[in-house]
């Protein structure tokens, strides 16, 4: 699949597109005016499930999930039994998140989430996927390199830990909880949300150190 | 089907490229592709296993030359164009040239966030005991329909461990065809990385998939 935006998106989003995306943008905005001629789509409920996405459902979710689940013990054991039950004590339930499973990373084991034959992703924990996750590079090579993925991110694992690869082909959808970094003895759970990163919920990074967050 | 969709363990593309800050959407044409498409398949009829055979089903120069919700929007016409919501020529035209299909009624404003919150469970009432159980060695089929499956060709053939039994759901290959949901059982079955890359360089991966109970049979001799 083609990274167009990786081509042309950088820094410059909609003033530069190519003509190809002119195109697109020229089918898209006919297909809508078609639907809504047609009475099938109204256009305000389309403005709603594009502010649902882009401001309330997002990485921000799941990491009070994950700092909910470093302070609670007893969350923790609910969380890594029934997933989407305990999500949905926070009220993230829905779409894309219908049966979650929890994979909780150990000093020996690092997992990481893979959707090979499309994009599917934990919806209302994560919010919509970033276009690496559904790009060719990482679908590929997740499975087969998963230590040679860490590398394109940045981070090295050592060969002592294993890596679990979790490819999503059904509509389970997995949340990785990371481990919490030392160094927040006495944090509360609202504090330790800040070092959560969506990739770390990912396996493709990891939590904020305590200073990074300072 | 064995289509370019389906690339775990494909060469030749490159690194992962993260992009630091990345958007939600790259641009206005994608917010509205997104919503049209979330927006279309309760009016339009289909389920989310015809949507997907709907993007992968194309000649893979195709397929790995457009974006992601490129990809969503032929997709979305195909699955219109099938049901005569749409008539070829309407894109191109800007407009309505025929007259619309009767259909339940658009989605609301304000029933979004129910819909979203509602979603698709896919879980259904089990008929029939499960035929493995957690630790038992499975080897997946080495199936090639040409028509919509979730066995990844990586895994075909290969020997995995039962990990997680999930109750039994709606399965794809039926679902996407229009022949009915026919839930079966489903499993996390695991993979040694190094019996499906004996030449990679990383020989303590495990990989899984979540693999129907049709795409399995006993890995050992009863």
């Amino acid at each position: 699949m083609a990274n167009h935006h990786d081509d042309h998106h950088h820094g410059h989003h909609h003033d530069h597109d190519h003509s190809e995306l002119s195109e697109t943008e020229l089918r898209v905005r006919a297909l809508e005016t078609i639907l809504t001629q047609k009475g099938y789509v109204d256009p305000a409920a389309l403005d709603v499930l594009i502010e649902t996405y882009e401001t309330k459902v997002g990485p921000r979710n799941g990491a009070q999930v994950v700092a909910k689940a470093w302070t609670d013990p007893a969350y923790r054991e609910r969380l890594l039994a029934d997933g989407s039950a305990a999500i949905a004590e926070l009220d993230y339930v829905g779409r894309q998140g219908e049966h979650i499973v929890v994979v909780e990373n150990t000093p020996s084991r690092h997992n990481m989430v893979v959707c090979t034959l499309c994009s599917c992703y934990p919806w209302p924990v994560l919010g919509l996927p970033p276009v690496w996750y559904k790009s060719a590079p990482y679908r590929s090579r997740a499975v087969k390199d998963p230590r040679g993925v860490l590398h394109d991110f940045g981070f090295e694992l050592s060969p002592d830990i294993e890596i679990r690869v979790w490819d999503s082909t059904a509509e389970i959808r997995y949340l990785v909880l990371p481990m919490r970094p030392p160094g927040t003895d006495g944090w509360s759970a609202e504090r330790l949300a800040d070092l959560v990163t969506r990739d770390s919920m990912i396996g493709t990074g990891f939590p904020k150190q305590p200073h990074e967050v300072a | 089907m064995d289509g370019a969709h389906d690339m775990g363990g494909a060469a030749g593309f490159g690194p992962v490229c993260p992009e630091a800050n990345e958007p939600v959407f790259h641009a206005e044409w994608e917010r509205r592709a997104f919503a049209v498409t979330l927006a279309m398949a309760k009016p339009g009829g289909w389920n989310i296993d015809m949507s997907r055979f709907a993007r992968e089903d194309r000649p893979p120069a195709d397929y790995l030359s457009r974006s992601y919700y490129q990809i969503w929007l032929v997709g979305l016409e195909r699955l219109m164009l099938e049901r005569d919501l749409l008539r070829p020529g309407e894109i191109e035209a800007g407009k309505m040239l025929q007259q619309p299909a009767p259909i339940s009624g658009p989605l609301a404003a304000v029933d979004v966030d129910a819909m979203l919150r509602r979603g698709g469970p896919t879980e259904r009432e089990a008929t029939t005991p499960a035929r493995f159980k957690i630790g038992d060695r499975v080897r997946t089929k080495d199936i090639h329909p040409t028509t919509h499956t979730r066995l990844p060709q990586y895994v075909r053939g290969h020997v995995g461990v039962i990990e997680l039994l999930h109750g039994c759901h709606v399965f794809p290959d039926t679902n996407a065809m229009g022949q009915g949901e026919h839930p079966h059982w489903l499993y996390t079955v695991t993979f040694d990385g190094k019996n499906l890359w004996p030449d990679a360089a990383d020989q303590r991966s495990r990989v899984s998939v979540d693999a129907w109970e049709p795409y399995l049979e006993p890995a050992d001799a009863a």
